[in-house]
């Protein structure tokens, strides 16, 4: 035997032990009902594989484990499914949970089932399987499924495998009279362990006060070739918490935070030993556990052999219940057990004990007094906290300073509320604080998500509104580049003419290639009869639009940087038909000017300007015209003359507007006068009449002017208009018969002519542009 | 059927603040005798005296505070302080001095702090330091032992209750008082410590009784230590220290120095171990922190002691000390399971 350890802390609560080991372990008769918890631990539920009605036989899978950390659950008797559905379970929040209700037919039928005959021949992961398969949970604490424990071995190395048979909660004796019966099956599954995940030594720890149990062990232990050690430690509680016995038989401590097999022990309950060992030998799964049923309110406080899902009540009878007595009942240990409020709460895998306590047995916790900090709890504390420090802050919510105090390092084992001289129910202030904790955690978690995605949409809205001035901008500057580069031709033969011609091919190339599949279609659709032929015209008619256009462009560039003196032949055109017009105009304008000096109108300073003005910008048009048609260059003063005249124009009516205001009010305070007055003002307005009829027709008179000059660009317009249409029809033409031309001189001749008719319709094209914008 | 819900754990020790006060009550008793059989009656009369002030001022309290009165009287926890006060005062003080203590220790120390539990300064050496201040002559007219006193003349019982209760002459002080031993050795003008020893009687002869005083409280320490209601962290930690002090002292320069055994056995040394710095309620909290706490109890008592103006100086020892431990607890949490180090400071930002 090794050295045993010691851990800080704990206590010797009365132990009651000796009044649930005189009777063996008992058989109960056959449950009517039986409610198998679907949940029974940490991780998910399982999944029900049954139906309502359906008949089950004892042992036969009723739920399969979903995910890692599941356990299956099997039919623990023979008989009919009643229902699927929420049923009161045995855990601390009290609430209803789903659990398959089994009618038991009385029968007790196995499924057929078989164990291994060999394991050892066995794969690992199919052993491992097998277990899972059989729905084996630690029988001790949690009910992890063992599984999980076996694939450890996986990613650790094991060394220590312990066997928890502390069993150190007082009254509790389910694992004591396991051992005193069942030692070889223990051992068995030892061995199984063994085999799965072959640690250098075994040690089984167990408290002193199992005189009996230690022997037989020892019996079962005799000419066994494997390393296992029964380790006795000192009764005393919590001796067989999992992080308390590993001290206790190591000395090691594990980390906080970690989990024992980060150190390379891997801990199981006795009584999940014996659950591997019929798993694997005979392939039962795990359908009854041994229950110890004591308390005061019970005649024969005993340990049962009690299905899965058997009701309390079933087991309270068993042990002849004094109801009258029975004050509370407790499953689990009265350190860390959990109340039931009724009886048809059923066993579950790690229901090891039922306590069914008088009042006298377990008053009612005395009513709470000021803490005096004598520090009792600290000197029991097994995991060396200091509670009254941990009660002051989650009485004061002071939640920083708990975690600070390792408040997740209390285990709950209730040792320092045991001794607690003030009855203060300390548990129960680490469980709110923690809960506080884990909430607060939550929330913020939450906060955190929803800041985050708050933050990840602006971020992405303002990178949108990036990219889409980005984008508006890129258009902008194309737009504007291709603006020069239609007029670079114009201008002058300066910037990348080169690139501009490839990208004017390829994009007349392109609408001719558009062209040609929209006249197919079209053809296509005339042929069959089919489809929306004004569509598809109207599709067509626009392919060769900017086919047109596209190679235009690409002629105009040609030509442009072939003869970079430009094409001036339409502005000299325009310069032309703006210098007649501006002479129009400046005619008019001095016969209204000749005729408001006659009449001596007002504002005949002003059309004196306006005259001379037009008579400047005639000139200048007409000198624009005589330089660009002599020297080919180009001006714009001609469309500034033109623009001129809607100026004058303006100037002019709004002094007939305010001669016509004059009258109106003159005739006004004419009706008001009388005699002599009367008659001059008659006079005067008469005058006034008369400028105003002179200034009117001034005004119409270059309106007219106005108007004459429209007409002579719209005359020339709707030519132009028309010759440009011309133009592009002559082109269609020709690139049609181009198509349908095989032989390659006459496409050679069409081609050449093409490219001519279509020179012709683009300059056509730009010309009508530049009337209509002017 | 509808059963009980309760929170585990469902089992509870036979324990409780009364039963703790109980034993602290009677592991007082032998100090208590033994300062009655070398002082005479005086300290019974003050303890009795000082308790019912006490249970009538903790249930006026009680009453002002709308607390039921039954249940928190019950706890006891004012019939200590009240019996702790009795001991330190000298046994014929007068009633009202008591009073005065009194009054201050459950009213002002205690029950103006929030009551059992919330006081942060013990509140017997609050009344003790308050008294110390306002009335030196009272507090320090200490009845010599009556080893010293001619037998015949020992004072009676109804005597002292009425030096305590009623006006007395002056010389019935002067027949029964005279200074302690730390007064002596305090006062000693000129003369080494081997000359004082050889001169007083009270050092010569008189020494024996507080001997006998000190072993007996002693004795009640070692019970509670026993019984769990106190551990042996701040007690040896504060008796380690003025013990090393002393004889490092002692060893350097026996003549003006007194030697450990009388810093042990004189004054309030041993009341102060066991039934004073131990306090919970005012002390550091941790297994560690009063070691610490003690430690400076022995440190601070050492230098009033030997160089300060009063002869003893656990009150404002203990005080000093009541002051720093809560900043004592931040440093000394226990390393807990699974932890290579044990945390410090406040914790989150701090």
């Amino acid at each position: 035997m090794g050295k045993v350890f010691a851990f800080h802390g704990g206590i010797h609560p009365p132990e009651n032990k000796k009044q649930s080991t005189r009777e063996p372990i008992g058989q109960l008769p056959l449950p009517k009902r039986l409610y198998v918890p679907l949940q029974q631990h940490i991780g998910m539920a399982a999944s029900p594989i049954v139906e309502v009605g359906q008949t089950v036989l004892k042992g036969q899978l009723i739920a399969e484990p979903v995910g890692r950390i599941s356990a299956a659950l099997h039919a623990p008797t023979s008989g009919r499914v009643l229902s699927i559905g929420p049923h009161p379970v045995p855990h601390a929040s009290g609430l209803d949970s789903d659990c398959i209700c089994i009618e038991s037919d009385g029968e007790d039928r196995w499924v057929e089932h078989q164990g291994i005959e060999d394991y050892a021949a066995m794969e690992r992961d199919d052993l491992i399987e097998h277990i899972r398969q059989c729905g084996i949970a630690g029988m001790g604490g949690a009910g992890f499924p063992t599984d999980v424990k076996l694939h450890l071995g996986d990613d650790h190395i094991v060394n220590t495998l312990i066997i928890n048979a502390a069993e150190c909660e007082p009254y509790i004796t389910a694992d004591d009279m396991l051992m005193r019966e069942r030692a070889d099956q223990i051992i068995g599954g030892i061995r199984i362990l063994h085999h799965l995940i072959k640690p250098s030594h075994v040690i089984i720890g167990i408290e002193d006060n199992k005189a009996h149990a230690i022997h037989t062990l020892e019996k079962a232990l005799k000419g066994c070739e494997l390393n296992i050690d029964i380790q006795v430690v000192p009764t005393k509680y919590p001796s067989g918490g999992e992080r308390q016995l590993i001290k206790l038989l190591t000395d090691i401590e594990v980390p906080s935070g970690k989990i024992p097999a980060d150190i390379g022990i891997v801990c199981q309950n006795v009584g999940t030993m014996s659950a591997v060992y019929r798993a694997v030998h005979f392939g039962e799964p795990l359908i009854s556990r041994v229950v110890t049923v004591t308390g005061d309110a019970v005649a024969r406080p005993q340990n049962f052999e009690a299905l899965i899902g058997t009701p309390f009540a079933d087991l309270l009878d068993a042990a002849n219940l004094y109801e009258d007595r029975l004050y509370r009942l407790v499953m689990g240990g009265p350190m860390m057990g959990v109340t039931v409020e009724h009886d048809q709460i059923p066993v579950i895998k790690t229901t090891n004990c039922i306590i069914a306590a008088s009042r006298e047995e377990m008053p009612p916790a005395a009513p709470e007094q000021p803490c005096i900090r004598c520090g009792m709890c600290e000197q029991v504390c097994p995991a060396e906290l200091l509670p009254q420090q941990l009660y002051w802050f989650a009485k004061g919510r002071e939640f920083d300073k708990a975690k600070h105090h390792n408040l997740f390092d209390c285990i709950e084992c209730g040792a320092c509320a045991y001794v607690c001289p003030s009855s203060i129910p300390l548990v129960q202030y680490y469980r709110f604080a923690k809960s506080e904790i884990r909430t607060e955690e939550a929330e913020q978690r939450k906060a955190d998500h929803a800041r985050q995605r708050f933050e990840a949409r602006q971020a992405r809205l303002e990178r949108e509104k990036a990219e889409k001035e980005a984008r508006r901008k890129a258009r902008a500057e194309e737009a504007a580049k291709a603006q020069k580069a239609r007029k670079a031709p114009e201008a002058s033969a300066s910037g990348s003419p080169e690139l501009d011609l490839n990208a004017l091919k390829t994009a007349a190339a392109v609408a001719r290639t558009k062209l040609k599949k929209a006249q197919k279609a079209l053809d296509a659709a005339r042929e069959s009869g089919e489809g929306d032929l004004s569509a598809l015209e109207a599709a067509l008619a626009s392919a060769q639009t900017s086919a047109d256009k596209a190679q235009a462009d690409l002629d105009k560039a040609q030509s442009g940087s072939a003869a970079p003196a430009g094409n001036d032949g339409p502005d000299i055109k325009q310069l032309k038909t703006a210098a007649a017009v501006a002479r129009t105009k400046l005619k008019k304008a001095r016969d209204a000017l000749k005729n408001a000096e006659t009449k001596g109108l007002d504002g005949l300073d002003k059309l004196r300007a306006t005259v001379q003005e037009l008579e400047t910008r005639a000139d200048e048009a007409d000198k624009a015209y005589q330089q660009a048609s002599g020297a080919n260059t180009q001006d714009s003063a001609g469309s500034e003359a033109s623009e001129a005249a809607p100026v004058d124009l303006k100037a002019l009516k709004q002094q007939v507007s305010i001669m016509r205001t004059k009258l109106k009010k003159s005739e006004a305070a004419l009706a008001d006068l009388e005699g002599e007055e009367r008659a001059q003002a008659e006079q005067a307005l008469e005058t006034l009449r008369q400028r105003h009829a002179e200034a009117d027709r001034a005004f119409k008179a270059a309106e007219q002017a106005q108007l004459d000059k429209a007409a002579a660009q719209g005359v020339d317009l709707k030519k132009l208009k028309v010759d440009a249409a011309m133009a592009r029809a002559a082109v269609t033409k020709l690139e049609r018969s181009l198509d349908k031309t095989e032989e390659a001189e006459a496409r050679a001749s069409l081609e050449s002519e093409l490219a001519a008719a279509r020179r012709k319709a683009e300059e056509l094209n730009e010309t009508l542009k530049q009337h209509e914008t002017a | 059927m509808s059963l009980i819900r309760m929170s585990s754990p469902h089992v509870y020790k036979a324990n409780s603040t009364a039963n703790v006060m109980r034993l602290v009550t009677l592991a007082m008793l032998p100090g208590v005798l033994a300062m009655t059989v070398f002082f005479g009656w005086g300290t019974l009369i003050q303890i009795v005296w000082a308790s019912l002030l006490a249970l009538g001022f903790e249930a006026a309290m009680l009453k002002l505070r709308k607390r039921p009165l039954g249940f928190y009287l019950g706890d006891f926890s004012a019939v200590v302080t009240a019996a702790l006060i009795a001991v330190s005062l000298p046994p014929l003080a007068p009633w009202w001095l008591t009073g005065v203590g009194v009054f201050v220790a459950i009213v002002i120390a205690k029950h103006l702090y929030g009551g059992l539990g919330q006081n942060p300064f013990n509140p017997a050496m609050v009344a003790y330091a308050l008294l110390l201040i306002s009335f030196p002559v009272e507090m320090t007219r200490w009845n010599a032992p009556f080893v010293l006193i001619d037998g015949a003349s020992v004072a009676s019982f109804m005597d002292t209750l009425g030096a305590i209760f009623g006006s007395v002459e002056p010389a019935f002080y002067d027949q029964f008082t005279g200074a302690t031993p730390l007064d002596e050795l305090r006062h000693r003008g000129g003369l080494t410590t081997e000359e004082v020893w050889r001169q007083s009687a009270v050092l010569a002869e008189g020494i024996g009784a507080w001997h006998a005083v000190s072993a007996a409280w002693l004795m009640g320490g070692i019970f509670l230590l026993y019984r769990k209601v106190i551990t042996w962290h701040a007690p040896i930690a504060m008796l380690a220290t003025l013990a090393l002090l002393s004889s490092m002292f002692f060893g350097y320069d026996p003549d003006n120095y007194a030697d450990p055994l009388f810093h042990m056995t004189t004054g309030a040394t041993m009341l102060a171990a066991f039934f004073i710095i131990t306090d919970p309620v005012s002390s550091a909290t941790s297994n560690r922190g009063r070691l610490v706490f003690g430690a400076g109890i022995g440190l601070l008592v050492f230098i009033i002691r030997t160089w300060g103006n009063y002869p003893d100086g656990f009150a404002f020892a203990v005080l000093l000390m009541n002051l720093a431990a809560p900043f004592i607890d931040l440093y000394t949490q226990p390393r807990s399971y699974g932890h290579t180090r044990a945390n410090k400071g406040r914790g989150g930002n701090a």
